[in-house]
């Protein structure tokens, strides 16, 4: 009875070290690094600009990446551009509406083409992006960071895993409502997207 | 306010405002209120533009400079040229 006691233990441990548990990271950065940035072109100067209202969770499995689901949230209202009027069009009613549509978000479905080489994941991400409230299907070349054990060094006195996604890629204005066909000697349709933001899970 | 007065502000309007832009830089990008300055997360890597308050002026204001001393010289000629007075025998 004993012997099977300590028998059925060791399978169980054995079975939870060998298929690891999907992690759900939380993209609410208390250090407000993380940032998505936009540009898109124009004559005198490009529209150059950075949101860091960031927010939303995503379940990542370091041994089974392939299965990573998640919503990324941006608040409309924190995109920033450096020129006063620029930013009030920006938020303002013909362009974003910031008023109407306070979020713009990415939720992923489906990754890809992944390959994983050591604590690094790179994939095609495929999901739905909202923004102006239209919603579309796209697919983002996306690079998954794990950083295990890492959120004590970014959170005092905290334990727990950190994971970074980056991910660059276009996206045409007219697609999602905003100024479809205006305007386009003076603000480019094709927008520039960046994101670089970190979500920590902890223990 | 005097014709000479008006016609003297026009054109020190536009050299100030040219002094004042050269001396913040020569942006020729649109005038800005806030600026970047980059700050990054040592643990992740991460770079954010922090963006932090200070008046940039670019194109824009001396645009609005040329323009006030344009309005300055057409308000000048609002007004009359003095004649000088000749006492009378």
């Amino acid at each position: 009875m004993k012997t099977n006691l300590v028998l059925l233990l060791a399978l169980s441990s054995l079975s939870s070290a060998t298929f690891a548990a999907p992690l759900t990271f939380n993209f609410k950065d208390p250090k407000g690094v993380n940032n998505a940035v936009f540009k898109l072109d124009a004559p005198l100067e490009a529209v150059n600009g950075n949101a860091t209202g960031i927010s939303g969770t995503v379940t990542f499995d370091p041994a089974a990446p392939a299965g990573t689901k998640g919503r990324i949230v941006v608040a409309t209202s924190s995109l920033h551009v450096g020129n006063p009027m620029m930013q009030q069009h920006l938020l303002g009613e013909k362009w974003l509406d910031a008023a109407k549509y306070p979020d713009i978000s990415f939720e992923a479905k489906e990754l890809k083409n992944v390959k994983t080489d050591g604590d690094v994941t790179t994939a095609d991400v495929a999901g739905t992006f909202t923004l102006k409230g239209v919603s579309k299907e796209i697919t983002v070349p996306t690079k998954f960071t794990f950083l295990k054990d890492k959120l004590g060094q970014r959170v005092p006195n905290q334990k727990g895993d950190l994971l970074v996604i980056r991910a660059n890629f276009n996206l045409k204005r007219s697609d999602f409502g905003i100024m479809p066909g205006q305007m386009e000697e003076k603000v480019s349709e094709s927008i520039e997207l960046t994101l670089s933001i970190a979500g920590a899970a902890p223990l | 306010m005097s014709k000479s007065v008006l016609r003297t502000l026009a054109w020190l309007v536009p050299v100030a405002a040219l002094a004042f832009w050269a001396a913040a830089g020569a942006n020729l990008g649109w005038t800005k209120t806030t600026v970047p300055v980059k700050k990054t997360d040592e643990v992740t890597g991460i770079t954010v533009d922090d963006y932090q308050k200070r008046f940039v002026p670019g194109v824009d204001f001396l645009g609005v400079a040329f323009l006030g001393a344009g309005i300055l010289i057409g308000a000048s000629f609002l007004f009359h040229r003095q004649q000088p007075t000749t006492p009378s025998n």
